[in-house]
């Protein structure tokens, strides 16, 4: 075990494997360490029950930057994402509203329910549009510091200023707006009927502990129009395979690259020496020596558990005591007999292969989170449902499914704490909630896997089970992500980075956390 | 009036937008949806079902059958053994390709030829003092192709055939729950995939059958939207779209040989006497003077022609097939003939036409596009074909 490494990346999570990609690929000597039997972090494929693959946590791709399916050549490596067609919302008057692929059709079919609506998402659209054009190029910038005076960052805040006059005036309020109201409270200036609020502002509460009426969650809708640029690209879609197939995918390019991935190996802790690191221990005992340690995991494990706080800056161990996780939502994941029969929509029909949205009402989601807010789980939650079998027929055997139910809210922080009770207890609101919607739903059920926050903390290790590494709220973005002066992937130990996505821009199955990581560390160290 | 294929009955039901086009003087489905988008994706995803009867079908028998086939294509037919299959072009005098298709030896004695264009007459013209049958049993024959990496499965749910045994360009008579049917594991896909051909009087039957034994593995009808896209990621190429046929020229300079459309691999140079093989042995000497080649679109140069506008780039669901030019420090060495955004490569994917000597792999070109109403020139390498070619087409 004499193996010196130039990087050695904690965790084989999407965006370690992505850094580590990139390292491999600038020539460094490269080693990923996976706690777990399998990468992929939050991005797994489990086959949970015989014949049936679930993609046990994170269950579409988010926004895998096109930048990275191409410098990492992807497509070759097995990239294959398909198309999530429609979301359809069933209501509770037996009705739904439908969004589908088509434009036209899903004009028409908004016709039936608001034909000012449907006239207004035309309009809404084209904003949203030019917002997420205005926030992309955020996305692939390191975040200058807007207290510094040093060249680097006050070139990047120029470039920044520069950016959002040329947005011009209207453009830069809307942006504000996005930036400070509550989703439901922005897409009441634009919508009339209540269940297209409901579903359009439930994208703006997903991995948050906020509610649809609390300020702070318009921008996240923001964050679902940034896939609409790169549409045709396809980075936003179900992965064949499920959610491990691109974690395999990454790690495949980071191989080819030459970068080494272990798995079972989980590191006890970062070697500091006079203020730099000299490589990992691991709980067995071994220990590995690198120039350059790069963190994937979250914040919190980051600055207090692989290093002592003893060896940072107080401020930060205390921004990083600071930093809200307060993870929010659940899983639940069938194994199906059969497929659900909608009232809405009976039988089969093109609905089963896009999302199910629970979101009849902007009250319905509020009751969701009232229930949370006092501790307790959502008794009528809010779910974003698939069926990837209806996809990727390989994700079950033929004529059986697999349906991937993400639920809101499930508070980290349950009145009297999670219990193997507790969560069957939370299961069964989820499936009886459901089965309003789908009566025959219990009768297909041939296995059920519930994972509540703190199931995702102890299989996983995210704090608090937040599926973002730490939530997405506007005081945990840009250059405040993770903590203030500390939002450029460096640590104050010289040679440990951060690559997670509690750094910018974080959340959802990117790469662009561990993409621009490992650029500022081959800079750093060229 | 259009003619419509044996599947029509099926196939109509089911096109939803009306999205039709005209194939070899039949109506058939662009797309089933309004976008070819998931119909694609089952094609290499799962698998799709794809009517492609428009195809021209001879069924040629008889002592000199073998005789009349190879002196009209490039291939040698003496190598062609009962149950093999041989994809083809076959030219004029001069050399020239008139269309391109498959030959299956169905027996000792029998084969049958398809072909892009009617090509009756120049069967009969080639078979002047041969004792051969020559039917056309175009519309007899109704064909199904089943492509995707699910296709096997599928089939063998209601085929007692030996799938798995049968081999790339073989093919087998068989049944589809107890229909005959003649199986080849052939198709224009470049996937794991099967061409079914059926009797039309038991058309309707075949299809319901593969349906309902392909729903639980993902089966969907698709249109040729979808398979021009799957075609072109396969470097397959279209007679009068990618090149034009020797008998439909109506200039010299539109006519290509076998060797100047990436087909010089099937051009037999010890076969006996065959149409244009002494033209075609003399430009084997020379070098062709064309080549046929994939381009990948430079993404990033792609990205600032938008950008200097304010836009994202602009992709389309759909194949464009027009005649694009291609400079090279602004002398223009060639031209694309048909494209398409290639949703699995994720590159935007152009075939095309390059002069000696550019068309080597990784030669740097430009290709013209148009950006905002303005004629622009994207960056674009020379890639050889396929641009995709899995290992399930063959295993």
């Amino acid at each position: 075990m004499s193996a010196r490494y130039d990087a050695i990346v904690v965790g084989g999570g999407h965006n370690g494997l992505v850094a580590a990609a990139y390292l491999a690929r600038a020539g460094r000597k490269t080693l990923v360490l996976e706690r777990r039997p399998m990468i992929g972090g939050a991005a797994v494929t489990e086959e949970v029950f015989p014949g049936f693959k679930f993609s046990v946590f994170s269950y579409v791709v988010s926004l895998l930057r096109p930048e990275i399916i191409r410098e990492l050549d992807l497509p070759r490596h097995g990239l294959q994402i398909l198309p999530l067609e429609s979301t359809v919302t069933p209501l509770d008057n037996g009705d739904y509203l439908a969004s589908w692929s088509d434009p036209d059709e899903t004009r028409r079919e908004l016709c039936r329910h608001s034909t000012h609506d449907a006239d207004a998402a035309v309009v809404f659209g084209r904003l949203m549009h030019h917002m997420a054009m205005a926030v992309k190029p955020i996305l692939g910038m390191v975040p200058p510091d807007p207290t510094s005076l040093s060249p680097g960052d006050l070139a990047g805040l120029l470039k920044l200023g520069g950016h959002f006059r040329s947005l011009g005036a209207e453009r830069f309020h809307a942006l504000h707006k996005l930036m400070t109201m509550s989703s439901a409270d922005y897409l009441d200036e634009w919508f009339e009927f209540d269940a297209l609020k409901a579903t359009k502002s439930a994208s703006g509460i997903i991995g948050t502990f906020l509610g649809p009426r609390s300020p702070g969650t318009a921008y996240v809708l923001l964050h679902h129009y940034m896939g609409e640029l790169d549409g045709a690209f396809r980075a936003w879609g179900f992965h064949k395979g499920g959610t491990g197939a691109i974690s395999e995918t990454i790690a495949r390019a980071a191989r080819a690259h030459g970068a080494e991935i272990r798995t079972g190996a989980a590191v006890a802790r970062v070697l500091v020496r006079d203020g730099r690191t000299t490589g990992v221990a691991l709980e067995n005992g071994d220990e590995i020596q690198a120039n350059v340690v790069v963190s994937g995991l979250d914040p919190r494990l980051t600055f207090t558990r692989l290093v002592d706080p003893k060896d940072l800056p107080d401020p930060l161990v205390e921004g990083v005591r600071r930093f809200k996780f307060r993870g929010s939502s659940g899983k639940v994941n069938l194994a199906l007999a059969g497929l659900p029969n909608f009232t809405c929509m009976p039988g089969l029909g093109p609905h089963l292969r896009g999302a199910i949205s629970i979101s009849p009402s902007v009250d319905y989601l509020e009751r969701a989170y009232d229930d949370a807010k006092y501790g307790e789980f959502s008794e009528h939650p809010y779910m974003d449902i698939v069926l990837p079998s209806m996809i990727d027929p390989d994700m079950a055997p033929p004529g059986k499914h697999v349906m991937s139910i993400f639920v809101q809210y499930a508070p980290y922080h349950l009145n009297g704490g999670w219990t193997d009770a507790r969560r069957e207890a939370f299961g069964d609101a989820v499936v009886k909630t459901l089965a309003k919607y789908a009566p025959n739903i219990e009768s297909l059920i041939l296995h059920r896997q519930v994972l509540t926050p703190d199931d995702i903390e102890r299989i996983t290790g995210l704090s608090e089970g937040n599926i973002f590494q730490g939530e997405l709220a506007l005081q945990q973005l840009f250059f405040l992500r993770p903590v203030p002066e500390w939002a450029k992937y460096r640590t104050p130990i010289r040679g440990y980075w951060q690559c997670g996505a509690g750094t910018h821009p974080g959340g959802g199955i990117m790469g662009a956390s561990g993409r621009l990581a490992a650029r500022e560390i081959v800079k750093a160290t060229t | 009036m259009l003619k419509t294929s044996p599947f029509h009955p099926r196939t109509s039901a089911l096109v939803r937008a009306q999205t039709w086009r005209r194939w070899a003087g039949y109506q058939m489905a662009s797309a089933y949806d309004p976008h070819p988008d998931r119909e694609y994706a089952c094609i290499r995803n799962s698998a799709a079902l794809i009517d492609v009867s428009p195809l021209y079908k001879y069924r040629i028998a008889g002592r000199d059958a073998m005789r009349l086939i190879d002196r009209t294509i490039t291939r040698d037919m003496t190598k062609l053994k009962p149950g093999q299959v041989y994809y083809t072009p076959w030219c004029d005098g001069e050399g020239k390709v008139i269309d391109d298709g498959t030959v299956s030896r169905l027996d000792d004695t029998t084969y049958r030829l398809t072909s892009a264009d009617s090509s009756l007459r120049w069967l009969r013209m080639n078979a002047v003092g041969l004792e051969v049958a020559i039917e056309d049993i175009s519309e007899r024959v109704g064909t199904l192709s089943i492509q995707g990496p699910l296709s096997r499965a599928i089939l063998s749910q209601v085929s007692p055939a030996d799938l798995a045994g049968l081999k790339y360009f073989r093919l087998v008579d068989s049944t589809v729950r107890g229909i005959p049917v003649n199986i080849s594991r052939t198709g224009y896909t470049g996937d794991l995939g099967y061409e079914i051909w059926v009797d039309g009087s038991r058309a309707l039957d075949l299809w319901d059958a593969l349906m309902e034994a392909g729903a639980p593995y993902g089966l969907a009808p698709a249109g040729v939207w979808a398979l021009d896209i799957a075609r072109i990621e396969a470097g397959l190429i279209m007679m009068d779209v990618d090149y034009f046929s020797a008998h439909h020229a109506l200039i010299e300079q539109r006519k290509s040989t076998p060797y100047e459309i990436n087909l010089g691999w099937a051009v037999s140079a010890g076969k006996g006497p065959f149409n244009g093989r002494s033209a075609l042995a003399a430009e084997r000497r020379r070098g062709a003077a064309w080549g046929f080649v994939g381009l990948e679109v430079e993404w990033n140069s792609f990205e600032r022609l938008y950008a200097a506008h304010g836009l994202p780039p602009q992709i389309s669901n759909i194949a464009w097939r027009a005649s694009a030019p291609i400079y090279i420090s602004g002398r223009q060495v060639g031209y694309a003939t048909s494209g398409c955004w290639s949703p699995l490569l994720k590159q935007s994917l152009a075939l095309a036409h390059l002069r000696a000597p550019h068309f080597a792999p990784g030669t740097l070109v430009e290709l013209e596009t148009t950006v905002e109403h303005r004629r622009e020139r994207a960056g674009a390498v020379v890639r050889k074909l396929p641009f995709f070619d899995p290992d399930r087409k063959k295993a």
